[in-house]
């Protein structure tokens, strides 16, 4: 193992945006370091209180679908995964995790299991499972939106550009 | 070249003909952000060293999903928003005003726009055959900053509806039946084209269901084209000058049709916990369930035309005990309207309960939170687990006839056995 590899938390399909941020924590909408506590809250409630830097949150189809909150992203990536594997995102939600700067990779998710090792390398687009030896390979994010993600977000990449780098 | 309803728009924009898949960048019409997406919006622009808007008319706030304020912090957040829009001189739309997708289809959309917001349903636009999709804040803040964003030119397809609507049978219906053919994902990035003889038919009350519900099967946006139904909805609204005709070409090429036989449909229903979980209101999922609360409204079905369906099979009757009814008109002339023809009456006399206009108890933060193990039976647009507030509630959606002749039994019920 790298210092590389994470865990996989395994989720299932059409987890919501409702899920990953319940509306009844809205009142914690500008309180990050509390509203992270409750990442994923009714999806998985044992997922917030034990991920570890670096670890993976790993789906089905259709991640994040419902609702346009930003902050459903920004609790993933500041809960400390260091990538969202999905066989397919929500589109907003997929715009939504580049412009905060969460990877979001489609990627087929099939035959990884809760607690196995992940890496990944985004540039070749390889992601590895060390527990059970599966390797994918996956299609590079479209160039504005690698662009966005290596500048660490849309403001960042606004900032050093002045407009859209396309 | 024929073009689909979304290519057009965006090819007119661009100046050059577009093929789906292809980055462009477009300049943008209209942006909003609400009280919930618009915090992290004016943050995002503080970051980026805002200074003041190029185009401040295109910039709008609007708070509708706490309306009022339901908690301090929601105070503090609208208080943010007024605030910033007072010093930045954009438009505020404030509390009571309605929900920001009917307000900017009765006040501000034009065919042939492309309007950004923060917010999921903003595709609703698409009823005025603008190009509306929903975006997170940090898009938005990017939106208002540079009247610019980038997309990717979706695929269309194309839903071809026809036939007459049987009784007790509405565009919701539809809307339901779709969404379960295709799935929660089915047209995700995708445009979703509504076309044919029942659209043409159908006013854009009606035709606003489908747009506004493209995301809930992943839709980019839903389009209707802006015909001679638009003009009379725009001219009803006070703004006939912002009326032009807008149509797909029926040639053109798409990556999936359907057509929908309305004549063949029964009233839907759309079961916990995803709003592709469809079956027919005579399914034994779903007739007879009991049903604790009914909420009426939103931007799917929170029309004038909703509430006098409603009101029309509630006249007379009581809600059943043990159910309660909360109505919420989805903006101000919605409210003002029912307050004319005397809607809200016969919901009261029923023993139902009236909101102020806003997104009421559908985001879940306020005014109709469900309680553990209860039922919800709702015009709204999905029934995700937490949705109301409660992931130990059930949330069913439905017609705005499905759900008042349910409120009268107590239990799901077909409207046909009312109407």
């Amino acid at each position: 193992m790298t210092n590389n590899t994470g865990r996989a938390w395994i989720f299932a399909s059409d987890i919501s945006t409702d899920l990953i941020f319940p509306g009844r924590y809205v009142h914690l909408l500008s309180n990050m370091p509390e509203l992270v506590k409750h990442t994923l809250e009714d999806a998985r409630s044992d997922y917030a209180g034990a991920v570890q830097p670096g670890d993976f949150v790993v789906a089905g189809d259709n991640f994040g679908m419902g609702s346009s909150r930003e902050q459903a992203p920004v609790i993933i990536k500041l809960s400390g995964a260091r990538a969202v594997l999905a066989k397919s995102f929500a589109r907003i939600f997929f715009r939504n995790a580049i412009n905060v700067g969460l990877p979001a990779i489609e990627v087929n998710t099939d035959g990884i299991n809760e607690g196995d090792q992940l890496s990944i390398d985004f540039g070749s687009g390889r992601l590895t499972d060390h527990t059970n030896g599966i390797e994918r390979r996956f299609e590079p994010l479209p160039p504005i939106m690698t662009e966005i993600l290596a500048d660490g977000g849309l403001v960042e990449h606004i900032k050093k550009h002045g407009d859209f780098h396309l | 070249m024929p073009m689909t309803l979304v290519e057009k728009i965006i090819a007119a924009k661009v100046g050059h003909e577009v093929c789906p898949g292809q980055l462009v960048m477009v300049p943008v019409d209209q942006v909003f952000a609400h009280d919930l997406s618009g915090p992290l919006a004016i943050s995002q622009l503080k970051a980026l060293g805002f200074s003041g808007f190029k185009h401040p008319e295109k910039v709008r706030f609007f708070l509708d999903h706490a309306s009022p304020s339901s908690t301090v912090a929601s105070a503090n957040e609208q208080k943010t928003i007024r605030d910033f829009a007072l010093q930045s001189g954009v438009e505020l739309i404030d509390v009571g005003e309605g929900i920001s997708h009917q307000v900017v289809m009765e006040r501000y959309a034009k065919p042939g726009e492309i309007i950004i917001g923060g917010d999921s349903h903003t595709c609703t636009g698409g009823a005025v055959a603008a190009l509306a999709t929903g975006v997170g804040s940090t898009d938005v803040a990017i939106a208002m900053y540079l009247c610019r964003t980038w997309l990717k030119v979706p695929e269309t397809m194309r839903f071809v509806i026809k036939g007459q609507l049987p009784r007790g049978v509405y565009s919701k219906d539809v809307m339901l039946h779709i969404v379960g053919k295709i799935g929660a994902g089915g047209a995700t990035y995708r445009s979703m084209e509504f076309v044919g003889s029942a659209i043409d038919s159908w006013g854009l009350p009606d035709r606003a269901v489908l747009p506004n519900m493209a995301v809930e099967a992943g839709g980019k946006c839903g389009l209707c084209p802006s015909d001679a139904k638009t003009k009379e909805y725009l001219t009803a609204q006070g703004r006939p000058q912002d009326y032009s005709p807008l149509a797909g070409d029926n040639n053109a090429p798409c990556q999936f049709e359907m057509t929908v036989d309305a004549a063949t449909l029964e009233p839907q229903i759309a079961l916990p916990h995803t709003v592709d979980r469809v079956v027919g209101v005579t399914d034994k999922l779903a007739r007879g369930i009991k049903v604790h609360q009914i909420y009426l409204g939103t931007c799917t079905n929170g029309r004038i035309e909703d509430f006098r369906i409603i009101s029309n099979i509630l006249k007379g009757h009581k809600i059943a005990k043990g159910t309660r009814l909360v109505a919420t008109p989805a903006s101000r002339r919605v409210y003002l309207e029912g307050l004319k023809e005397g809607v809200w009456t016969s919901i009261i006399e029923a023993g139902g309960l009236v909101n102020s206009p806003g997104c009421g108890a559908c985001p879940g933060i306020q005014t109709g939170i469900l309680g553990s193990g209860e039922n919800c039976l709702s015009t709204m647009n999905r029934n995700f687990k937490g949705r109301m507030g409660n992931p130990e509630a059930f949330i069913y959606l439905a017609s705005p006839a499905t759900c008042a002749a349910s409120a009268l039994t107590g239990v799901i019920t077909d409207p046909r056995e009312v109407l």
